[in-house]
């Protein structure tokens, strides 16, 4: 030890603000709507490396759509999207409540990220799968997915699809491209590029998006996916929804002393961008380049939705014990329903009063379906799946020694 | 044994272009252990290749291609190796089924060199079924011959569930009954060692009888069968040896009627001891034949240690070890 060795210590990561401090995100730098051009399709992922470090937006704070990515979408797309946003987030209102009445167990919402998935969804094609996080239920409601399923769903009811068998919102679709919901974290990223590796081996045309949170692209799975995505140029959109906490811990903890969660594409070869989460159109446009590129087969991209989680990380958490309460309204990306409100209304699509009237319906529509599902059952009350359930489907037969056990059950 | 194994893998892959074939140094290579030889050389690298060394990928990727609806076999290179996959056969492939109400399912196998006997030390020579028995939705595999690696393979890769099958690897070249210090003996001249062409199928779930006994009933599945049945013909002790071949779903009802017969019973595997399926077996012999016993149950297994390098045959559980088992539960 020479004599200007000192004592090593730990570095441990702190986010910006904690409880009772000011929020200040004047180091978060946000690059105007419009400035990042938007490469061909085919491009070279070495080409692109400045846009894991940048933000693809296509909303200006006038709420015009500017720059290389604007102009996909029709009005009545538009109106389609806001329209998806704000059942999403009724629908989780509605949802929250219900649990805190004890008609479930648990509810996960989407407030603030409601963007990200409905905009996503648009993107995809018929056939094309999903391998969704727990905060991606906008892939089911803008595809059309039924409300009452969802809800009989999270109320374990007499007809929910899965039985009472899976915690409430781990939905499950093949037939809208949904796969279905692990509680354990990123597990099905890698899923998602073995199943668009088979559909590269069969000779398809589908392709598969898989998803993953900040927190959890520290686990091992999520590495297992980049690798096999890269060695075999998968037909894979691999998302990373960036909402800055996973519970209680900042996304600097999974992130590390990188730039951007988009950056570990790089060390993989794999085209990596970074998205306004916040921003419909920006989010959409990213989405349908990347699926692009996949059905070409021109391999994955890795997108880095850049977001905020303005509510808590379930019904099981107090986000107020570990940041400020004034985060969520200086976050600088803003609200995506609100971004797209103001849009419409700047090109003169929308109103005030035709957004109150929107509200009204999609309460309506979401109430309208909770009578239904509640006529059903909950999970207090009401219809419930048989207990005899629980041991069907465990293989295709039931082998002798559960057929036993069942009996012993006395189901 | 291991021309078995490449043999049901050619005749599923013939049959069925949904099966693909992969893993660590399985493609080209045609594996370490030579089970995948020529497969990608006859069906093409898109149906047999080479994978990264991560565990855990090639399970998950797995996972995702039988969801598609293709039917993956894949390959890890000893089951020692498969620990970092454990959460995607536990939480994922085993419960895809039930969890989606049969929305998703997951025909998969998995298959995996098990046990010790060749100086690998304890990276290379673990028995870690009772991980795999123990956890609902996944159907356990051992067979312990090439005709039943051949046709069990062949009915694992037709099953509609996930099927975690191991091989012995001290059985790859050749019976062994646990005699380490006599002249390793081939297959060829090996009854079991004939398997039949074509792709007939051995039903997961049967156990067989390998010698009729009147005395005790011995247990075993993999390499000790042939250490029991060498323990019986040593000590002279009438033992009806049974290969369980299949640990789940397991053949009670052979297990049942044996022990029943001889109202002694041995249970025999080269796995650790504590928590292992030997514990199972003894559970389910004392619940369903309790008033035929005439002696306790005896296990004889690997010892509670990390499998050694240098004092493998003092922790194998050889003919040795099994016959004082079999002479002391004549005895009691």
């Amino acid at each position: 030890m020479t004599s200007d060795t000192r004592p090593l210590s730990l570095n441990v990561p702190e986010p910006g603000c904690r409880p009772g401090n000011t929020p200040d995100f004047s180091g978060f730098e946000i690059p105007r709507a419009g400035a990042v051009p938007r490469p061909p399709v085919d491009v070279d992922p070495d080409a692109i490396r400045d846009m894991a470090f940048s933000i693809v937006r296509v909303l200006n704070k006038d709420g015009e759509a500017v720059g290389d990515w604007a102009g996909a979408l029709s009005t009545e797309e538009l109106h389609e999207g806001l329209r998806h946003m704000l059942l999403l987030r009724t629908f989780d209102a509605r949802m929250l409540n219900a649990q805190r009445q004890g008609k479930t167990s648990f509810y996960m919402q989407h407030l603030g990220e409601e963007a990200v998935s409905c905009a996503f969804s648009r993107a995809l094609e018929p056939g094309d799968m999903n391998f969704p996080t727990y905060r991606q239920a906008g892939l089911l409601i803008a595809s059309g997915y039924p409300m009452v399923t969802m809800m009989n769903q999270i109320y374990s009811n007499a007809e929910d699809p899965l039985h009472g068998r899976q915690l409430p919102i781990m939905y499950s679709s093949k037939e809208h491209g949904f796969f279905t919901i692990s509680g354990n974290l990123g597990t099905q990223f890698v899923q998602s590029v073995g199943w668009a590796m088979a559909s590269a081996i069969s000779g398809d045309t589908r392709i598969a998006a898989g998803w993953i949170g900040d927190g959890s692209t520290a686990e091992n799975d999520f590495h297992a996916a980049m690798v096999f995505a890269s060695t075999y140029t998968a037909p894979v959109v691999l998302n990373i929804v960036n909402n800055q906490w996973a519970i209680s811990t900042f996304q600097g903890i999974a992130r590390g002393g990188v730039g951007t969660f988009a950056a570990r594409g790089h060390g993989f070869g794999i085209a990596s961008v970074r998205v306004d989460g916040n921003d419909y159109l920006a989010v959409h446009a990213v989405a349908k380049w990347a699926c692009e590129r996949a059905r070409r087969g021109h391999g994955p991209t890795l997108i880095e939705h850049v977001t905020y989680r303005a509510g808590g990380h379930s019904t099981s958490d107090d986000p107020s014990a570990y940041r400020s309460r004034r985060e969520a309204a200086a976050w600088p990306l803003g609200d995506p329903v609100e971004r797209l409100k103001k849009h419409l209304i700047a090109i003169g699509e929308w109103s005030e009063e035709r957004h109150a009237q929107a509200e009204a319906e999609v309460l309506d529509t979401v109430r309208t379906a909770q009578k239904e599902a509640e006529a059903i059952g909950t999970l207090s009350a009401g219809k419930v799946p048989s207990p005899r359930d629980m041991f069907e489907g465990v293989y295709e037969t039931m082998p002798p020694h559960l057929i036993r056990q069942r009996q012993e059950a006395g189901f | 044994m291991i021309e078995a194994i490449r043999e049901a893998h050619d005749a599923a892959m013939a049959a069925d272009e949904r099966v693909v074939v992969f893993g660590e140094d399985v493609g080209f290579f045609g594996g370490v252990f030579r089970c995948t030889a020529g497969l990608q050389e006859k069906y093409g690298k898109s149906r047999c290749f080479d994978a990264p060394i991560n565990e855990s990928g090639i399970v998950g990727t797995a996972i995702g291609m039988a969801a598609y609806g293709l039917k993956p076999v894949i390959e890890i290179q000893f089951a020692d190796y498969v620990y970092p996959a454990y959460d995607q056969i536990v939480s994922e492939a085993a419960r895809l089924r039930h969890r989606s109400n049969a929305d998703f399912t997951c025909p998969l196998v998995i298959r995996m060199p098990t046990g010790g006997g060749i100086f690998g030390g304890q990276t290379h020579s673990q028995s870690p079924e009772a991980l795999f028995t123990h956890v609902s939705g996944l159907k356990v595999v051992m067979p312990s011959n090439p005709r039943d690696a051949k046709g069990l393979l062949l009915a694992s890769i037709a099953d509609p569930d996930p099927v975690i099958f191991f091989e012995p690897k001290r059985l790859y070249n050749g019976p062994f009954d646990g005699h380490h210090d006599q002249p390793v003996e081939s297959w060829k001249s090996h009854p079991l060692g004939e398997v039949p062409d074509g792709d007939d199928i051995v039903p997961l779930g049967k156990a067989a009888i390998r010698r009729e006994g009147a005395e005790v009933t011995v247990l075993a599945y993999g390499t000790m069968v042939f250490v029991a049945e060498a323990a019986a013909e040593e000590t002279g002790v009438d033992a009806e040896v049974i290969d369980l071949r299949s640990l789940m779903p397991l053949d009670l009802e052979a297990i049942v009627g044996s022990v029943q017969k001889t109202g002694r019973c041995v249970i025999v595997h080269e796995a650790t001891r504590t928590s292992g399926f030997g514990a199972e077996l003894m559970a389910l012999v004392q619940e369903h034949c309790f008033y035929h016993l005439e002696a306790p149950v005896i296990r004889v297994t690997g010892w509670d240690t990390p499998y050694p390098h240098a004092q493998e045959w003092e922790y194998f559980p050889g003919p040795g070890r099994v016959g004082e088992a079999l002479k002391k539960v004549m005895e009691d």
